[in-house]
């Protein structure tokens, strides 16, 4: 039986543009700015990387079909370069590609480089777009809150919380990583709020009003791996490696089978069990110390502690209002500000996840440094709706831990 | 013996409340103040003579087998294709085999009275036809026409036996008497002079209908129960009975107040509505007034309703919500171009080759039923979704439009593109199995909760404004009658 990806890579370097609303840059430049910090972290130079992986979600919008665009940005030496798209798991996917390119050993050091340029559009939110021909006959096109909005009924219905307990602990999902986004010099929102700013903000899609949603950002995040014994050879020391890298993608069953009752992600829960499995997790809740959901909405962020094992089933709200994922909390999640602050350029979420777990393993995460040494950071990138998604998650930690 | 079997009706649930559009109106014409009370029909954005034609069919067959009829009309003035046939959409819909004759009828307010005639001359010794008649007329704002049309459409199915309304005669003047017209392709029609109409053409024209069909039938004027006439003109109805000796407690209610007069739709909407409460042994006279004539004499037999219509006129007149805002009417009937936003400007341009492959799919709401493990789902796949068995190949057809439905998951978005915002949607459950993410329709905020009872309704799901295409689907509405808003003006 497979063994897993285990510590069998090693992150090398890896780099992150500011994210925001970049009208000064297009995609091509904001790659360029994740790769050349990346490069420099790595201490290499382009020919030194064999393949490479590019995500990016919505192409038709900012750079375009291919992965040409990244191997002409950052004039790559005619490697192989493979774009993948997988909705807002597009960058972890990336990360996959590099790593497991790495670990069959096709490629000494490989490139992961996630991108979107979502701000040229003319309009807020995430750009209307086809689903498919089938879909555009039969499903719903609903915007990306109205499709997480229905966890929160769902979840309300499920555990006979009061809708206004519920949207107190959504609200403190915002508020704290509004926290922690203040501390981040390349986050896109940083401007800390309060609960009855989150509470009494304009509705989006019921229940979730404006502060319930992340940012829609410009940004690139990317990551150059290689082998531990390599990266050894080329000076690095406290290696940061990869514990576990799992994706589960819905098969229909939720939103045609029988039995999902709409109040969790079905995918978060299979890909959770099997990255601990992969990482040698027995206990996530003691033994994780960072973790970067996709918090996309705040409920997202929510059921998303029940569904990684971490909150027990129905317990999350508890959790959160404890303070138990607080920068200063036992588990912090979001401790860069998350989706809601960093920001959600698409292409590059799943990557800037494991940017920061990396920066606080490294203890280089400046202001919000966690004074704890993290050992094991758990990142989550989740694309589509909660009734028919991927979940990607990703597991890195000091090496040998 | 031939005549009517069955009946049904729809009423769109939204009431556009007359004093709100005389309000608006009468700083340019003060005589609209003498049309201010009582409400109109008004059918939403997602609505046309199609989905209203199918609603109204549907309620006609309740819980009968589909399987006889033979040939469907469909008659309106105001159909959204004049190419592509009405009418085999609703067949569609109706999820009726391939078959069966489909036919639309159109042209004039005669239109639906006529299809009614002719279905009842082709009638099938075995089966039945099914007529159905939908009107949603484009007014003028400011008219007289916006205050006295409404949106409705009525069904009767019809054959040899079992009817509870036998056709006793019928009388067909035709003759070009234009007293209003509408060219292809404009949007509204050009009325002549009201007082004209009524001495020319209904006092006359329809004055020798009456006497033509009641001669036919063995009928003295004072034997009529019953009688219909739809006129957008008022008291013309009384004043043509009068001058026929027809007696004036015969003269069929026209439900201008709740309803306004729906076109061609109309004399069978009040012929249903009617026939919901006549006695055995009943005569009926009902007329279709426009480019001459027609009248049909009718009599209630003795037998009993043997499937009623779920809901019938006096059903759908009770599931009602008042609509007091006009400019919001103006903006979904499109007489206003509101901004919309850059979210409307997604282009639905419909793959007429994927709607063809999928038409059981997206226009008659029919999902699969693995024939092995007996899971139902929607839409029917290659491989079934059940857990226990993903057998290939092995699924067949399995309808899902009649059934019950319970709210899975809900929302009401306000960032999405709808032109009646916000968009309510989420996944429903089917009761007997299945479940699928759906749009919801006539739906309040106090509607929408998990496990609240849905039935789906055959609606539009985009209008392709570019090409002049409009997709349709399924959506979920509250089974609940329940109405909303003041009755005031209903019925005063």
């Amino acid at each position: 039986m497979a063994s897993g990806i285990k510590d069998r890579v090693a992150i090398l370097g890896m780099g992150c543009a500011r994210f925001g609303e970049r009208w000064d840059v297009d995609g091509e430049t904001l790659m360029v700015e994740a790769y050349t910090e990346a490069l420099e972290d790595a201490g290499i130079d382009t020919s030194s990387i064999e393949a490479a992986w590019l995500a990016v979600g919505m192409d038709a919008f900012n750079i375009g079909p291919s992965a040409i665009p990244a191997s002409v940005a950052l004039r790559l030496d005619n490697i192989p370069v493979t774009k993948v798209e997988n909705y807002c798991a597009s960058g972890t996917e990336a990360f996959r590609g590099a790593v497991y390119a790495v670990a069959s050993g096709a490629a000494d050091i490989a490139l992961a480089i996630g991108v979107e340029k979502l701000k040229d559009t003319g309009y807020g939110g995430l750009p209307v777009r086809s689903r498919g021909t089938m879909f555009d006959m039969i499903g719903v096109v609903g915007s990306a809150p109205g499709s997480f909005a229905q966890l929160a009924g769902a979840y309300q219905a499920r555990h006979g919380i009061p809708p206004q307990d519920l949207k107190r602990a959504m609200a403190h999902v915002s508020v704290k990583s509004h926290a922690n986004g203040a501390k981040n010099p390349k986050a896109h929102l940083r401007k800390p709020i309060d609960m009855d700013t989150v509470i009494n903000a304009p509705m989006v899609a019921e229940p979730l009003g404006l502060f319930d949603c992340c940012g829609v950002s410009d940004g690139a995040a990317c990551a150059i791996v290689t082998t531990p014994e390599i990266a050894r050879a080329l000076g690095k020391k406290d290696l940061v490696t990869i514990k576990a890298l799992q994706l589960a993608v819905s098969n229909g069953w939720e939103l045609q089978g029988a039995g999902w009752d709409g109040s969790y992600v079905h995918t978060t829960r299979i890909a959770a069990e099997r990255a601990y499995r992969e990482a040698g997790i027995t206990d996530p809740r003691s033994q994780l110390s960072l973790m970067e959901v996709h918090d996309c909405f705040s409920i997202t962020e929510l059921v998303t502690m029940e569904d990684l094992g971490i909150s027990p089933v129905g317990g999350a709200a508890r959790d959160v209002l404890d303070g138990f994922y607080d920068a200063d909390g036992t588990l912090p999640c979001q401790i860069d500000g998350g989706l809601k602050c960093f920001g959600h350029p698409i292409g590059a979420s799943g990557l800037r996840m494991i940017y920061e777990n990396y920066l606080q393993m490294q203890g280089r995460a400046g202001e919000r440094q966690r004074r704890q040494q993290p050992v094991f950071g758990l990142s989550h990138n989740l694309g589509g709706m909660p009734n028919q998604n991927v979940c990607a998650i990703a597991i890195v930690g000091l090496e040998g831990a | 013996m031939t005549g009517i079997v069955a009946f049904g009706a729809y009423i769109p649930r939204a009431r556009l409340q007359r004093a709100a559009v005389v309000e608006a109106n009468a700083w340019y014409n003060p005589a609209l103040r003498s049309h201010a009370k009582g409400e109109k029909a008004i059918s939403n954005w997602d609505e046309d003579v199609v989905t209203m034609a199918v609603e109204a069919a549907r309620d006609c067959l309740a819980d009968r087998d589909r399987s006889d009829i033979r040939d469907i009309f469909l008659a309106s003035t105001t159909l959204p294709f004049s190419e592509r046939q009405n009418s085999v959409i609703v067949k569609e819909a109706l999820n009726i085999a391939d078959e069966v004759g489909t036919l639309d009828v159109c042209g004039s307010q005669r239109a639906g009275i006529a299809a009614l005639i002719q279905a009842m001359a082709a009638a099938p010794e075995t089966g039945h036809n099914l007529c159905v008649a939908s009107e949603k007329l484009n007014t003028r704002p400011g008219s007289e026409g916006e205050l006295l049309r409404g949106d409705a459409a009525a069904a009767f199915l019809v054959g040899r036996h079992d009817v509870i309304a036998r056709k006793v005669a019928t009388f067909r003047i035709s003759a070009d008497f234009v007293d209003h017209f509408r060219e292809s392709g404009s949007a509204f029609d050009y009325d002549w002079e009201t007082r004209w109409v009524r001495d020319e053409g209904y006092a006359a024209l329809a004055g020798a209908a009456i006497e033509g069909v009641l001669e036919r039938g063995g009928c003295r004027p004072e034997e009529v129960d019953k009688f219909i006439l739809a006129a957008p003109i008022r008291g013309v109805a009384a004043s043509v009975a009068k001058q026929g000796g027809i007696n004036a407690a015969a003269v069929v209610d026209d439900l201008g107040q709740s309803v306004g007069i729906a076109g061609t739709a109309h004399p069978l909407l009040m012929l249903a509505h009617c026939l919901q409460s006549a006695a055995p042994g009943a005569r009926i006279l009902v007329l279709g007034f426009g480019s001459g004539c027609d009248a049909i004499l009718l009599e209630r037999t003795d037998l009993e309703i043997a499937h009623p219509a779920p809901f019938g006129v006096g059903g759908w007149l009770a599931r009602r919500r008042a609509e007091p805002n006009y400019l919001r009417y103006l903006s979904l009937a499109g007489h206003v171009e509101i901004d919309r936003g850059m979210r409307a400007e997604f282009d639905q341009k419909q793959p007429l080759t994927a709607l063809w492959r999928h038409r059981k799919t997206v226009l008659g709401l029919v999902g699969g039923r693995c024939t092995r493990t007996g899971t139902v789902q929607f839409p029917r796949t290659d491989i079934s979704v059940a857990p226990n068995g993903h057998f290939v190949g092995t699924q067949e057809d399995y309808p899902f439009a009649e059934r019950t439905a319970r709210i899975l998951t809900f929302t009401s978005d306000r960032l999405t593109y709808t032109p009646d915002p916000p968009a309510y949607y989420g996944m429903i459950e089917f009761v007997e199995g299945g479940r699928m993410n759906a749009e919801f329709c006539d739906v309040e905020p106090e509607d929408v909760a998990v496990g609240r009872e849905m039935r789906m309704m055959f609606r539009i799901k985009s209008i392709d404004e570019q090409r002049g295409f409009r997709r349709y689907f399924w959506k979920a509405a509250p089974t609940a009658t329940t109405t909303k808003g003041s009755s005031d003006g209903q019925r005063n």
